[in-house]
């Protein structure tokens, strides 16, 4: 087991302030150490336990846990701060995975509120209809889940990381890997000689995933495996979001919609409460934005105009507007999730659990980052970083849950994407909704009569109902 | 007003821009291109179809989704890559 000795410390310290004075560097953080040192570093001077590509949940959770072993740890972020690249909705749902690394972390991280409410609403242009679920056993510690700002949580948990020994450095973008032989040993960052060697490289570089690519675990993606999600931050101030959501103090609500509201595209919107804002937009798949060659923020006014959201938004202020892909197929695009010297974790892996249900990915970020910096401390303590070794990281997700969650919902992005299901199902259910609720003077019909009624209508083949009710078994039932 | 215009929208994103482009869109190609799927599916609508059959790009304001490389169905059109370090779009949410 490497331990950071006070001289390897000052080296590190050292490298990356060589690193921070590289003429191409760009750090606006650290303009001051800039003048500082000029000098370009020694080739293979130093080399880091652990190199980890990606300052979000999956690489803070992979650096904290390295750190924390004594390892030397080196935590890459492109951006001008952890988060500041980063976009979700943004529903946290792995308090208890979190609380694990970090106990009661809610208590010192900047959290919006925990959510004690879920809405999953089936939409027409004209309707919704709606389940509801509200329970005050999700207000008590450790909670289920939060709404989330990344750019705020992301840097603190980041800092944890830092708290722990691991070495942050900023606006370092990382393009390739190194490779011996057959095995990966450290990063290439695009600064003048900004080649890092490391015995373990994570990637945790996002959805793009470019390293993942480029050490040839993963393919080229397909239009219909990603989906883009818009989203605005609207200010609503406090007093105004308790009442309008039935929310008390510091509960939250999670809205998820399917259906017309994205049109005739395949994908869905989101709501989330956060303490003096809302999170909402909408998420297009992305061969299905082009075949219909509808634009993304269209969609978006089309979402905040639809009369069961458009008084919800009524009165916010656009604070900020982002963009961000998703990956969606799941099981079917996850990459190779190791080699010799490197492992790949968070959505660089794919690792988004898409399914109309749920809406997850930064927990399966944090227990794959957990999984892979164990993996990495494993490896250090028997001084094998081959590809047979680190291909435990694999039991480890297994473990988690990970990879079983994954494998048993494999089936559900297709389902999820269909056009019955986006589209015609919603339909149905808010047309036989409406004749069960509607009074017009004529006789009340009983459920059974309406529902062969409604489904004579749809003009579906009792066939494809038969393949969907299958499908949608094997998707979420058993 | 919560219905806003995306010029509007885009001001709301604070970007440092680099003078040197991150993404590099080759025009020969998307002159032999009917879907253009760039030009819808962009949030921030940096793809601007031309009279003369090119698009007119700009990357100064982008978001550096990716969304534009997946969706392209020309191979080569679109050279796609980070902006330098610290440099490009900076989220704040605040």
């Amino acid at each position: 087991m490497a331990f950071l000795s006070k001289e390897a410390s000052l080296a590190l310290v050292q490298r990356v302030h060589r690193l921070i004075g590289m003429k191409n560097g760009v750090t606006p953080h650290d303009a001051p150490q800039r003048r500082r040192q000029r000098s370009a570093p020694r080739p293979g001077a130093e080399r880091f336990d652990v190199i980890v590509v990606g300052a979000g949940p999956a690489g803070s959770a992979a650096a904290l846990v390295a750190a924390r072993a004594g390892l030397k740890v080196l935590l890459l972020e492109r951006g001008e701060y952890p988060g500041s690249k980063n976009v979700s909705g943004a529903a946290f749902y792995g308090s208890a995975i979190l609380h694990e690394l970090i106990p009661n972390w809610w208590e010192q991280a900047p959290v919006e509120r925990h959510l004690t409410r879920r809405v999953l609403a089936f939409m027409t242009a004209e309707t919704s209809v709606a389940i509801d679920f509200r329970t005050t056993r999700f207000a008590e510690p450790p909670y289920n889940g939060f709404s989330i700002l990344r750019p705020r949580f992301d840097r603190w948990f980041a800092d944890q990381a830092v708290a722990a020994g691991a070495f942050l450095l900023n606006a370092a973008v990382v393009d390739e890997v190194l490779w011996e032989d057959d095995q990966v040993v450290g990063v290439r960052v695009r600064r003048d000689e900004g080649d890092l060697r490391a015995d373990v490289v994570i990637a945790c570089d996002g959805a793009n995933s470019f390293l993942a690519k480029n050490a040839g675990l993963q393919r080229e993606f397909h239009a219909h495996e990603m989906s883009l999600g818009v989203k605005e931050v609207l200010a609503l101030d406090e007093a105004t979001i308790r009442e309008r959501f039935h929310l008390y103090d510091n509960d939250g609500l999670a809205i998820e919609y399917i259906g017309a509201i994205t049109e005739e595209v395949s994908g869905g919107g989101f709501l989330y409460t956060n303490r003096d804002s809302l999170s909402l937009g909408v998420i297009g798949q992305i061969s299905s934005l082009a075949e219909h060659r509808r634009r993304p923020y269209e969609l978006l006014e089309t979402f905040k105009r639809h009369p069961s959201v458009a008084p919800l938004v009524r009165g916010g202020r656009v604070r900020e507007y982002s963009a961000h892909i998703i990956p969606e197929a799941g099981w079917n695009m996850l990459p190779k999730l190791y080699t010799g010297g490197m492992l790949v974790a968070g959505d660089a892996a794919a690792l988004c659990f898409v399914a109309g249900l749920y809406l997850e990915g930064i927990n399966y970020a944090i227990q794959s980052g957990i999984a892979a910096g164990e993996t990495a401390v494993a490896a250090h303590r028997e001084r094998d970083f081959s590809a047979r070794s680190l291909a435990r990281y694999l039991e480890r997700l297994r473990a988690r849950y990970v990879l079983t969650d994954f494998a048993n919902y494999r089936h559900a992005p297709g389902l999820v994407n269909s056009p019955r299901l986006q589209n015609l199902y919603p339909e149905l259910i808010a047309g036989a909704a409406e004749q069960v609720f509607r009074v017009n003077g004529g006789p009340k019909r009983k459920l059974l009569p309406i529902a062969l009624d409604t489904l004579r209508r749809a003009n579906i083949s009792p066939i494809h109902m038969l393949q969907d009710a299958w499908q949608a078994g094997r998707s979420f039932g058993w | 007003m919560v219905s806003i215009p995306l010029e509007e929208r885009m001001r709301t994103v604070r970007f440092k821009v680099d003078d040197r482009p991150h993404i590099v869109v080759n025009a020969a190609v998307c002159n032999n291109c009917s879907v253009r799927a760039c030009v819808y599916v962009c949030p921030a609508n940096l793809f601007v179809p031309l009279d003369d059959g090119g698009i007119l790009f700009n990357y100064e304001e982008c978001f550096e989704c990716g969304t534009c490389y997946i969706a392209c169905n020309q191979e080569g059109a679109i050279q796609w890559s980070y902006p330098r370090g610290g440099y490009g779009v900076t989220f704040r949410e605040a």
